[in-house]
């Protein structure tokens, strides 16, 4: 597809604000509709159209296979994390509210951590299974 | 009206035989589900059906389209089995909605159960005005983390079975 000018620079132009959006709809999930999951979802998708339009091998230039293998762990671990955390501050496991001094607080930041968590496994699985399948593509 | 979109639609993926209309019709069908979970008012189930359904699945079909071949098989001969079955299937289904309460009735089992509770303390327990995100990040966080631990399965499922075998051919091509 690297001849496709228009895709090009069409791609070059959507990409920045489909990942602010993705971070808009993470950090804007307690406000509004979306969350975690989509969040990583659409973040995921900005780096597959990215694969799509620029070539799978240009994208793991930018999205190196062993980082984003690491990150999805990171992300499950950031979740079970906060739980461990609770635990050791003499909650229950996901019990927010300890973690910070006022009860609510520690639910806002709980929530933050967790729904950070999952939109980071959701964006790494997505483009790890992309790289996967697009990996044999090309052998 | 949406209903008949998406009944027309699913017509046209069973009667297609051009894989590549089949896979754009199902981004379409996904589009129309995200469409009706929108009308009745469930924003966050419509958002990620919007993205799984019509984005992230729609490619990941094209990309199996592409190591597969692009036109369907015709079956060898018409058999009325399978529509047997969908038929009793569709049948019992359509039965057991004939019990349900109607929708959006304030007397539902569903919203006597947990639901006011929800409603009326989650924005003084948790402070947040997205019902939905404290329910499924806080009250029911450990639904989410196995919601979690089951999309990082799947992803190491796809390293293991596709990532491996990927590499494996890479290196004998070196070898040869």
């Amino acid at each position: 597809m690297k001849r496709h000018l228009v895709l090009r620079v069409v791609a070059k132009l959507l990409i920045p604000p489909i990942l602010l959006f993705a971070l808009y709809v993470q950090f804007h999930g307690d406000y509004g509709p979306g969350g975690g999951f989509q969040a990583g979802v659409i973040f995921g998708a900005g780096f597959i159209l990215y694969a799509l339009v620029f070539g799978v091998d240009t994208a793991t230039t930018v999205a190196r296979p062993p980082i984003v293998r690491v990150c999805v762990a990171l992300g499950l671990l950031l979740f079970s994390g906060v739980g461990v955390v609770s635990l050791l501050l003499g909650g229950r496991y996901l019990d927010y509210s300890v973690l910070a001094d006022d009860p609510v607080r520690g639910q806002h930041l709980g929530i933050l951590l967790i729904e950070l968590g999952v939109g980071i496994t959701v964006a790494a699985v997505m483009v790890t299974i992309f790289f996967a399948f697009a990996g044999r593509e090309r052998s | 009206m949406l209903l008949s979109f998406l009944a027309t639609t699913a017509i046209a993926v069973v009667v297609l035989r051009d894989l590549f209309a089949v896979v754009m019709l199902f981004g379409i069908y996904s589009l129309l589900t995200a469409s009706i979970f929108l009308v009745l008012d469930a924003v966050d189930v419509a958002f990620t059906e919007a993205a799984v359904g019509a984005g992230i699945s729609t490619v990941l079909m094209l990309a199996t389209l592409a190591l597969t071949a692009r036109t369907e098989k015709k079956p060898r001969q018409w058999s009325p089995l399978p529509l047997v079955v969908v038929m009793i299937t569709g049948a019992t289904l359509i039965y057991g909605t004939l019990d349900m309460p109607r929708y959006g009735d304030p007397s539902a089992a569903i919203h006597q159960h947990v639901a006011p509770r929800y409603i009326n303390e989650s924005p003084h327990e948790t402070g947040i005005p997205n019902m939905v995100t404290s329910v499924l990040a806080s009250y029911r966080g450990y639904d989410t983390l196995g919601e979690v631990a089951v999309i990082f399965t799947a992803g190491v499922g796809v390293m293991v079975l596709l990532g491996a075998r990927a590499r494996s051919r890479k290196k004998k091509g070196e070898k040869s």
